[in-house]
């Protein structure tokens, strides 16, 4: 038997880990020839700084974070890729129980919807005596941008209207508990344990507000990945195979179960088990059933679409954080490797996607390339083409 | 909607409450001159904080302030106006204090982070360490090293004290259980203190264990057992 290759791999306490965690824990890994060392981490800053100097060779990380950190808005500036998507959804944007009735007193239907519960927001903040607080877990995260482009689209101004604090995930549920932030988006478990442990309300998801979207990636240091191809496939493969399991509905008792173990997410398994059933507790007893609230593998989950990647490029230009020009939009769409994806599966002769970028917008399921497509576009049916990127940024530049 | 009026551009009009404590400060002529730097350190572990100041004052910085939580950086900040942040890796409100840096970049004061301009072994030693740190623009990487190293060799020796105290808690706790393992073999089989050791000491060897497994074993079992 030939030696295995050693891999170190960051995390932090979020659902969407769960592909590293069973390619190890199931030893999805091991049959491609890998032993993968898990660490979990504190901050998204030490995920960050920990894959820059080499301590990780790759981690589970936010997706616009391979584009800040090779855009340079980071510290330690660092080449940095994704091959592939850690699944799409599992964020969701939790309100306090006093919010949460000020929202439904202003309208906000109860169903989850982004447009209905949005539009009750913008109510309820025009209102307010005070500035609402939101908690997102980090500014280059889709959080960040998509709870923005709801409260855009809803009519709020985020800038000018409400605070936006940055806050590690598993504080954002005591933060809002203890009355500090109002709100919060943030991925599984920390909405369920909001809802568990303080009264929150789940107002919605992002399943709702950007259909079939990505949330984590895998990600890595552009050198490690040109250095190692080989073992990145095997890689690769591994977190295909885990993906696949994870996404059988029969297997989600003991990935609950695995999840629910102190060293990786510390929560019971009752309550882990939700997201990947789609049966969410919103508040208050009342279960939502979200068939794609998190999807780790259906609907070409795993694809890193060079289109996401503009997509979040377009919102850290609409919010300032990076001017726009042609050629940081193509290093943008640069870090979204899906040449990398392709390659490592195609011994597997599996279906692809055949294109790198998509049009984003309102589509019912239906079927590609092969592949099962789930419905995609955005809550207020405002399309994305990523071709047309510069006046995509104008059209926004009035909406806050 | 509540309409803040009059922002220049979308950069200066993020608004953090904390953070407009500080916003007239401009750049201090602390920085400008070769006076004295200000630091502050934020660490949740009160001794290695301590460690750290003291190394501070010793190496001749009067100005230097200490909190163990970062919500309190935006009063400190007005108070003690720092020009170098030192704050461990293990603290999860990393996040949190990097953005309030970046909305700071907007507000006259902008702060980076050290590593950042430093070389490569510099960084690799810091973050190898657990440490990082944060300094006001403007400020001369030479002025900010010595800071730095101190830090680190700190960091490095607070890490092995601890690592050195969990072993010798381990050690005595490994001690307690052979000791109550001898006692029991000591009544139950009626032999010696040597002989109990040695017999539990024969059977470690024999089975390839160490000696506080097998008196792991034994408690349980003889637990199990009764009286």
């Amino acid at each position: 038997m030939t030696a295995l290759t050693h891999i170190t791999a960051g995390f932090l306490p979020l659902l969407d880990s769960v592909l590293l965690v069973l390619a190890r824990e199931k030893g999805f890994a091991q049959a491609q020839g890998i032993e993968l060392q898990l660490v979990r981490e504190t901050s998204w800053a030490n995920i960050r700084d920990r894959a820059a100097v080499g301590h990780f060779d790759i981690a589970q990380m936010l997706a616009p974070m391979p584009l800040a950190a090779t855009l340079g808005l980071n510290p330690l500036a660092a080449d940095m890729i994704t091959p592939m998507v850690l699944g799409l959804g599992n964020n969701a944007i939790t309100v306090s129980d006093d919010l949460w009735s000020a929202m439904r007193e202003a309208g906000a239907p109860g169903n989850l919807d982004a447009l209905g519960t949005g539009q009750a927001l913008a109510k309820v903040v025009g209102a307010s005596a005070r500035k609402l607080r939101f908690g997102v877990v980090h500014q280059s995260s889709s959080h960040n941008y998509e709870l923005r482009y709801w409260m855009a689209a809803s009519g709020i101004r985020p800038d000018r209207d409400v605070e936006i604090v940055v806050l590690p995930p598993p504080l954002l549920p005591d933060a809002l508990g203890s009355g500090g932030i109002d709100g919060y988006c943030v991925g599984e478990p920390w909405n369920s344990v909001g809802v568990a442990t303080k009264g929150a309300r789940i107002a919605t998801v992002k399943a709702a507000i950007w259909r079939s979207s990505p949330d984590k990636v895998l990600g890595m240091r552009a050198a490690w990945a040109q250095d190692n191809p080989e073992t990145l496939a095997a890689l690769i493969r591994a977190m295909h195979f885990a993906a696949i399991w994870c996404g059988e509905p029969a297997n989600h008792a003991e990935i609950a179960d695995i999840m629910s173990a102190p060293a990786y997410l510390g929560q019971p398994a009752e309550l882990v088990q939700r997201a990947l059933d789609g049966r969410l507790d919103i508040g208050g007893g009342q279960i939502a059933a979200v068939p794609d609230f998190y999807v780790p593998f259906a609907h070409a989950a795993n694809f890193p679409w060079q289109s996401h990647a503009l997509w979040f490029y377009s919102q850290m230009v609409r919010w300032g954080e990076v001017g726009f020009s042609p050629a940081l939009a193509s290093r943008a769409a640069a870090t979204f490797r899906p040449d990398l994806y392709r390659a490592a599966l195609a011994p597997l002769g599996v279906a692809l996607p055949a294109d790198n970028a998509r049009l984003e917008q309102t589509l019912p399921a239906r079927s590609v390339d092969g592949l099962a497509m789930g419905p995609e576009g955005f809550f207020d049916d405002r399309n994305f083409d990523p071709s047309q990127l510069e006046n995509y940024i104008e059209s926004q530049r009035d909406l806050g | 909607m509540n309409g803040a009026v009059g922002y220049p551009h979308v950069h200066s009009i993020r608004a953090f409450s904390a953070l407009a404590l500080f916003v007239s400060s401009g750049i201090s002529a602390r920085q400008m001159s070769n006076a004295e730097l200000s630091i502050l350190i934020i660490d949740e572990n009160r001794i290695r904080a301590t460690i750290i100041e003291d190394g501070l004052r010793e190496a001749g910085h009067t100005h230097v302030a200490v909190i163990h939580d970062v919500n309190e950086v935006g009063r400190t900040i007005k108070e003690t106006m720092p020009d170098v942040f030192v704050i461990d890796l293990e603290n999860p409100k990393r996040d949190m204090l990097e953005h309030f840096f970046s909305l700071s970049r907007a507000i006259e004061r902008p702060i980076a982070m050290f590593v950042d301009r430093s070389d490569g072994v510099m960084i690799e030693k810091a973050v190898a360490a657990g440490v990082s740190a944060y300094v006001v623009d403007g400020l001369k990487k030479e002025r900010v090293k010595p800071i730095m190293d101190m830090a680190i060799s700190r960091f490095n020796a607070f890490a092995r004290l601890r690592r050195e105290l969990e072993q010798a808690r381990s050690e005595l706790e490994d001690r307690k259980l052979i000791d109550q393992a001898k006692a029991i073999i000591m009544r139950t089989r009626g032999l010696s203190e040597a002989d109990a050791y040695s017999l539990l000491r024969t059977t470690a060897m024999n089975q390839n264990r160490r000696m506080v497994d097998i008196a792991q074993s034994l408690i349980t079992a003889a637990d199990l057992l009764g009286p």
